[in-house]
């Protein structure tokens, strides 16, 4: 179980920490005899610290420390579950809630503010638009005025044109008349002249002949 | 040979299976450096796996320590 | 001698004698009394206490420096028991942080010189360990039944294997509580023995005139190196602790992986 060196060299701190429970009688054959004693030497210091063997692996420890672990992690368990870690909890909670609320308002007012540029917009698009109208409006009455205008302007001129051609229409159709008439006079006056009197009745009828040719 | 002489013997023969550790735990290091210089932005996030490896390895080098210790005090 | 004795510091003694049994003489019956270690795990339970009550006594919107580190330290062990067990595993969250604040505690306590380190002791990580398991197991038969013993046979393994393979996994899963305890328990032990013998090499040369103090100078450096490996090691090792813990309760919450 234990070893002799450790066992002789553990001697001199064991005799510092024995407590009075442990009794030089016991200690001394340690000293003499540790590869006899040593086995009942921890038995009999079993209830106490075994100050000779290595404390980590002293068996005689183990209950107090179990029975201390197991009290103070239960309490450690119980504080932090019901009391210390729902603190806790609840102001992370707290502050995400909050963070939560700005971020859903900051969001909500976002989304208004969009809504109010997207009702801006509309109002822009729907005043272009009224404008574009009132613009097309105004220029299509512009054009159908001065469409109506000039047909007015060329209507009058083509009734002139019509009046002024029907005037020399009819100053043609006179003078050829009188075309006719000077030339018949003109031949009457140079048949008179060469022939003598002739009846004009023959004269016309020659020249209308004549013309006709 | 006397049983002592064994048992100190052994026990420094356990603490040889430290080297083994000491192996892994440069491996470890060292892989993680050449991983990091290469791609540096995702070295932050593998720190924790970079500890736990190197304390999952470390364990393997202190059971040898402790198969030292119970040789020299247990046993 | 016992100054610079590297097994000293691990010395149980009693404070107030509680013996239960036996027939009153020293060594009959079992010895229940209050000693340093379980001073120490009573002022480890009142440090926690006391510090997650005052961080969470004012409750501030925009946190003091207190309040801070009190939430991040909850915080902290959420964010690793969530990822590694899932939100059904957050049921277990007061029992994971209890036993990752103990042991941080108890192990930051243990660097303070002259006090006791609790951790330092088989007997008390080996029941944290066992505790853990004995949670994983019973959780993971009432919620699941037999089905928990999916946990042992892998899924998408082809049966011919699984002869080799379930063995293997019961021997891994009975290794655990062994592992988890024993890497908790030696590297404390080996951290303070370590320490304590280079802190021994600077008082014994030291003592051999001033060559020693020159000489002293060495093994000072070290130990100075060796305290903060040693803070190191006391926060790893409790979040490596807390770490597999929250991992084995993820085989108790999913057994089938």
């Amino acid at each position: 179980m234990v070893t002799q060196a450790y066992a002789q060299e553990a001697a001199a701190p064991a005799e510092e920490h024995v407590d009075g429970a442990v009794d030089a009688t016991h200690a001394d054959p340690a000293h003499a005899d540790p590869t006899a004693d040593t086995h009942a030497t921890t038995e009999a210091h079993g209830g106490e610290h075994g100050s000779d063997i290595f404390p980590p692996f002293d068996p005689a420890t183990f209950p107090s420390q179990l029975l201390w672990l197991a009290i103070c992690f239960a309490a450690l368990y119980l504080l932090m579950s019901k009391v210390a870690l729902p603190r806790v909890g609840s102001l992370l909670a707290d502050r995400k809630a909050r963070i939560d609320a700005d971020l859903a308002a900051a969001d909500a007012s976002r989304q208004k503010t969009d809504a109010a540029i997207a009702a801006y917009e509309a109002a822009l698009a729907d005043a272009k638009s009224k404008a574009q109208g009132i613009a097309a409006q105004t220029s299509d009455a512009i054009k159908t005025e001065l469409a109506s205008k000039r047909q007015a302007v060329e209507a009058d001129l083509s009734a002139k044109v019509a009046t002024a051609e029907a005037r020399i229409a009819s100053t043609k159709a006179e003078a050829m008349t009188h075309v006719d008439e000077i030339a018949a006079e003109t031949a009457q006056t140079v048949v008179t002249q060469l022939v003598g009197d002739i009846p004009s009745e023959s004269v016309k009828a020659a020249v209308a002949k004549a013309s006709k040719e | 040979m006397e049983a002592e002489a064994a048992k100190y013997i052994g026990a420094g023969i356990a603490t040889l299976g430290m080297a083994g550790a000491a192996l892994g735990v440069s491996n470890i290091f060292s892989n993680f450096l050449s991983g990091a210089l290469r791609n540096p932005s995702a070295a932050p996030s593998q720190t924790g796996n970079l500890i736990f490896g190197m304390a999952m390895t470390e364990a393997l080098g202190i059971f040898s320590f402790l198969v030292a210790l119970i040789l020299l005090f247990v046993a | 001698m016992a100054g610079t004795d590297p097994i000293h510091q691990f010395v149980i003694e009693d404070m107030i004698p509680i013996h239960v049994g036996g027939d009153g003489t020293a060594g009959s019956g079992l010895n229940l009394s209050f000693t340093n270690s379980s001073l120490f795990m009573v002022l480890t339970v009142l440090a926690i206490t006391t510090f997650v009550l005052l961080a969470s006594s004012r409750k501030q919107l925009v946190p003091s420096r207190l309040q801070l580190t009190g939430e991040l330290a909850y915080e902290f062990v959420a964010n690793m028991l969530r990822s590694s067990a899932g939100t059904e595993g957050m049921k277990f969250f007061p029992f994971v942080f209890s036993l990752f604040a103990f042991v941080l505690t108890a192990n930051m306590f243990g660097m303070i010189p002259y006090f006791f380190t609790v951790t330092s002791h088989i007997i008390v990580t080996v029941a944290l360990a066992l505790l853990v398991m004995s949670v994983v197991v019973i959780y993971g038969f009432v919620r699941h039944g037999f089905k928990f013993l999916k946990l042992f046979v892998p899924s998408g393994v082809p049966a011919y294997v699984l002869p080799i393979v379930v063995p293997i996994e019961i021997i891994s899963f009975l290794s655990r509580p062994i592992s988890l305890s024993v890497r908790l328990f030696g590297n404390i032990l080996a951290g303070h023995i370590t320490l304590k013998v280079f802190a021994g090499f600077v008082v014994s040369l030291g003592a051999a005139g001033f060559l020693g103090w020159l000489g002293a100078i060495l093994p000072l450096f070290m130990t100075v190196a060796l305290t903060a490996l040693e803070f190191l090691v006391a926060a790893v090792q409790a979040y490596v602790f807390a770490v597999l813990t929250s991992m084995y309760l993820n085989d108790a919450v999913h057994p089938s992986h």
